[in-house]
């Protein structure tokens, strides 16, 4: 008996999701965020329609802030494979004018992520979104199911979750509720770097390092992506050899000082990483069960 | 670590124990020798345990592994947590699940996707009744390898003849189970030995490490029982040119040329082709997800199994199953549920619920319904014959759930024993004389009024006017009044949530009896279960069943009381009274509801009358 290796394994798994999804919920879409998971995921998605494509749009859900290179990336990729993707922008939220650099972004993110995704999502009549979150990334995920589910207010509520035995995925739901998808829910940080170095799949340059304009700020390292920072007293814009481990809203990932320029040494850094990629993550550091609480409310 | 693990293969593993046996720590200390708390990671740990931790002083491994913030309050592990860590040898998926009786359903759920169960036992305790229920899970849900740590050595001085005891009786105990290999170790979970290197205060123990076995167990010898099997899950048909059935490989190994049979239906042809996007294949695997073409034109749709034509596998619409129950809601014989087996999505309902297992002494019980984390072995029945097989031989084809068809909450998981085969055997009558002939004969389209209802909302009053309404305009129709019926057939039913639908399912049949014979039937009965209606209403043809609310409110139809029984459920003399202390679920989207407060009887009748001969 030939035993599959473990990204094989993984690669499997997640194409089975895939296709129970795209079998059994009418709207679904693939929650497209540019990074390296979502990298991953559209890759997955290509090869289990393979020859076909995906039945589903992607859909990026836009906040404005994203770094300029990612919408690059994105645009030129969704042309290259030929999809549809939606791109989503809370409007109104826009004219609130909340700043990711006012006092935390929490109401940026509030306004222009959890808000605008919940409007996207009913505005599709999405029954189904496919997203790239993966359980070892943060505490509270380690009980995530694979298909979540979220009554009719988008929230999560960890009590109402159903079981999930063998492969075997229980995706019907009464009109208005929704689930979130979660393919990936089974691969670690490493797991994705290999598997993307493996398969070759293209990720956006800002995973590698490359000199690049930063300030210091409380600790952490911020890449002035536009005109639109703005920087406070004592500050200065610095070069400096970056990379990101994760990607979002420019004034809200910290960049780390790296030397990776390849997968592999990406790979090799994250073996011996000595902080979890989520440090990377403002947003995570406000209290212990932050990334629970934004759950319930609907972030993702 | 830092080695190549992309062909390094993956170990799943389920962890059990009691509370308090020690198994967050062991968790914690497995992911904490692995190297993989980061320095944040580490650095919340040691604030976390400051600040909820249980060990004064030191490190709270438990703490890394507890994750959602009401179990971290109560310091209670509650739902299914996984976790990833991986050595120079093998990636390792770890289910975590907590260990109390009130939580065997998550605990059936880790262990359904694992490869090896590690039961902990506190060497201070023993073997205790919960370390017996964890193994018998552990064996229903099909896990062949168990490794038994026993922990807090440290805190019985590492003592072998107390180590030594506790194995020897724990081997006794599981020998009836059959597991394929049984390995027990002595550890200190909080101290670390045994666990990622040899303990130097145990040199009497010259068995492996926890992790130096789960690096080396071997678990996939001897799972190809049978021959491959492809459930269907997504029919691709990118172009005119091309038409693949996409699924995961089961149980063997599926290869080019292959002579196959499509099931349940039992079209025969071969594997033209095994499509992926990495390029065609020869052979795929088990596990492998792949898209297969087949030389003819056979029809394959979504749920049906593609398998090896030289094995055998079962098509049946009966089967004993063992049930694991995982919902709050109880089982009641006869209700339908919706069952998804591989990727088959099909109507299935317990036709003979024949014992419980006491999960603590295995003892077998009489039951009739069950309860959130009851095991049960019953007999199910399906609206069709799936292709099935016993899950020892095939997980994948071997397992499924239940999905309450109004909440849609997952009822229950199951794994069947076999199928019974009584259902093929018995042919049916064949009468050339049909339904439709009956029907043609008397002028008519047979159906049924199903009137449902609070009692005294005037469901009797009005069949009765339709009834002679009818009988006036020439049809043929026939009554069925809910008190008439419980006269005489269902004499022996009482009013429990269970004889209520038992009540209900023998009205339907007969209703169903008297349409086939060509009738308009007119039911009337409180049927307060909206399943139940759905039954009836999926026993009949698409447009054959009119389900009509009768309704009045409570306040009303208790005003009213026409026959003193609210009087007399009020004063607690009728149990079990719907609309007291028995619930009535109105219809959703009924073909027609007549509101009795706004209408009179007969204007009621008249457009119950007109709704049925639109359709006539
Ligand atoms: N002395 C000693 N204490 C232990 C050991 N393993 C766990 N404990 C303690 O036992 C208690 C319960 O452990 P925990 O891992 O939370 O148990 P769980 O409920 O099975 O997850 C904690 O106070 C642990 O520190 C051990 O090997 N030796």
């Amino acid at each position: 008996m030939n035993a599959l290796g473990n990204l094989q394994r993984l690669e499997s798994e997640s194409i089975h999701i895939l296709r129970e999804v795209a079998a059994s919920f009418e709207r679904p879409v693939l929650m497209y965020s540019i990074g390296k998971d979502s990298s991953v995921l559209l890759h997955l998605a290509m090869k289990a329609f393979h020859p076909g494509k995906p039945p589903f749009p992607l859909l990026h859900v836009d906040t404005t802030w994203k770094f300029r290179d990612m919408i690059a990336f994105r645009d030129q990729r969704v042309r290259e494979l030929g999809l549809d993707l939606i791109v989503h922008i809370n409007r109104e939220g826009l004219a609130l004018g909340h700043s990711p650099l006012d006092g935390g972004g929490g109401r940026h993110t509030d306004v222009m992520k959890t808000e605008a995704l919940k409007q996207a999502l009913g505005l599709h009549k999405t029954d189904c979104a496919i997203g790239g979150a993966r359980r070892d990334e943060e505490k509270s995920r380690a009980k995530e199911r694979v298909m979540s589910f979220r009554d009719a207010h988008h929230a999560w509520n960890p009590r109402a979750q159903r079981p999930e035995l063998w492969s075997l995925y229980n995706c019907r739901i009464n009109p208005g509720e929704s689930v979130r998808a979660f393919p990936l829910s089974n691969w670690t940080e490493l797991d994705v770097w290999r598997y993307i170095r493996d398969q070759d799949i293209p990720v956006v340059p800002l995973y590698f390092a490359g000199p690049r304009p930063v300030v210091e700020r409380d600790g952490q390292l911020i890449m002035v992506d536009d005109a639109r920072f703005t920087l406070r007293p004592g500050e200065e814009i610095r070069e400096e050899n970056v990379r990101f481990r994760t990607l979002g809203c420019y004034p809200l990932t910290a960049a780390i000082r790296s030397e990776a320029r390849t997968v592999d040494d990406i790979i090799a850094e994250t073996l011996s990483a000595r902080t979890s990629e989520r440090q990377g993550r403002i947003i995570d550091h406000d209290q212990t069960s932050s990334m629970e609480k934004k759950k319930r409310e609907g972030y993702f | 670590m830092g080695e190549e693990t992309t062909s390094m293969d993956l170990l799943q593993f389920l962890t059990c124990g009691s509370v308090d046996d020690g198994k967050s720590t062991l968790i914690g200390r497995l992911l904490h020798d692995a190297k993989l708390l980061s320095e944040d990671q580490a650095a919340a740990l040691q604030a976390d345990s400051k600040r909820f931790g249980t060990v004064p002083g030191g490190l709270d491994f438990a703490l890394l592994v507890d994750g959602l913030e009401a179990e971290r309050e109560q310091g209670i592990t509650i739902d299914v947590a996984y976790r990833y860590f991986t050595t120079a040898k093998r990636s390792f998926i770890v289910a975590d699940s907590p260990g109390h009786e009130q939580y065997t359903r998550n605990m059936a759920t880790a262990a359904s996707t694992a490869d090896v169960a590690v039961i902990l036992v506190d060497a201070r305790q023993g073997i205790l009744t919960q370390t017996r229920r964890h193994c018998f899970i552990a064996h229903l849900l099909g896990i062949r390898h168990v490794l038994l740590c026993v922990n807090k050595m440290d805190l019985v001085d590492y003592d072998q003849v107390v180590f030594e005891a506790v194995r020897d009786d724990y081997l006794a105990f599981q020998a009836t189970l059959e597991f394929g290999s049984v390995t027990a170790v002595p550890v200190s979970a909080l101290r670390g030995d045994n666990i990622s290197r040899k303990s130097d205060e145990m040199p009497w123990y010259t068995g492996p490490s926890v992790i130096d076995f789960l690096e080396s167990v071997q678990v996939n010898a001897g799972i190809c029982r049978i021959g491959a099997r492809l459930p269907v899950q997504w029919v691709s048909r990118p172009h005119a040119d091309f038409r693949g059935f996409a699924g995961t490989v089961a149980a063997a190994p599926l290869s080019l040329g292959q002579a196959v049979v499509i099931e349940p239906d039992g079209g025969q042809t071969r594997i033209a082709g095994i499509s992926t996007a990495d390029g065609d294949l020869d052979i795929a695997y088990p596990g492998q997800a792949v898209t297969v073409t087949l030389a003819d034109a056979v029809d394959v749709g979504r749920g049906d199994v593609i398998r090896d034509a030289e094995s055998v596998m079962q098509t049946s619409d009966q089967v004993q199953a063992h049930l694991i129950w995982m919902s709050a809601e109880a089982m009641i014989p006869g209700r339908q549920y919706r069952i998804k087996l591989a990727a088959r999505t099909a109507q299935a309902w317990i036709s003979d619920l024949k014992y419980k297992i006491n999960v603590n002494t295995l003892e077998h019980v009489a039951a009739k319904t069950l309860e959130l984390n009851d095991v049960a072995v019953c007999n199910l029945s399906f609206d069709r014959r799936l292709a099935c097989e016993p899950y020892r031989d095939c997980r994948e084809t071997g397992a499924f759930i239940l999905i309450d068809k109004i909440t849609n909450e997952t009822a229950a998981a199951g794994m069947i024993d076999f199928s019974l085969r009584r259902a093929r055997n018995l042919t049916r009558q064949r009468l050339s004389l049909n339904k439709q002939v009956r029907a043609t004969a008397l002028g008519q389209k047979p159906a049924i009024l199903w009137f449902t209802g609070l009692s005294g909302a005037g469901k009797s009053t009005i069949a009765n006017i339709v009834a002679r309404k009818l009988h006036l305009m020439g049809r043929h129709a026939y009554m069925l009044d809910g008190d008439n019926v419980r006269h005489g057939l269902n004499r022996d039913l009482g009013f429990t949530d269970a004889a209520r639908v038992e009540n209900i399912r023998r009205i339907a049949e007969v209703a169903r009896l008297f349409v086939d014979a060509g009738l308009i039937v007119i039911v009337s009965a409180i049927s307060p279960f909206r399943s139940d209606r759905e039954m009836a209403r999926g026993l009949m043809e698409a447009g054959e069943f009119f389900e009509i609310h009768i309704d009045a409110s409570l306040a009303i139809c208790e005003s009213r009381d026409p026959k003193g029984l609210y009087a007399r459920a009020r004063q607690g003399e009728i149990k079990n009274f719907t609309g007291i202390d028995s619930p009535y679920e109105p219809p959703a989207q009924p073909e027609l509801r007549i509101d009795t407060d706004a209408v009179s009887a007969d204007a009621a009748a008249d457009q119950i009358i007109d709704l049925l001969e639109r359709s006539q």
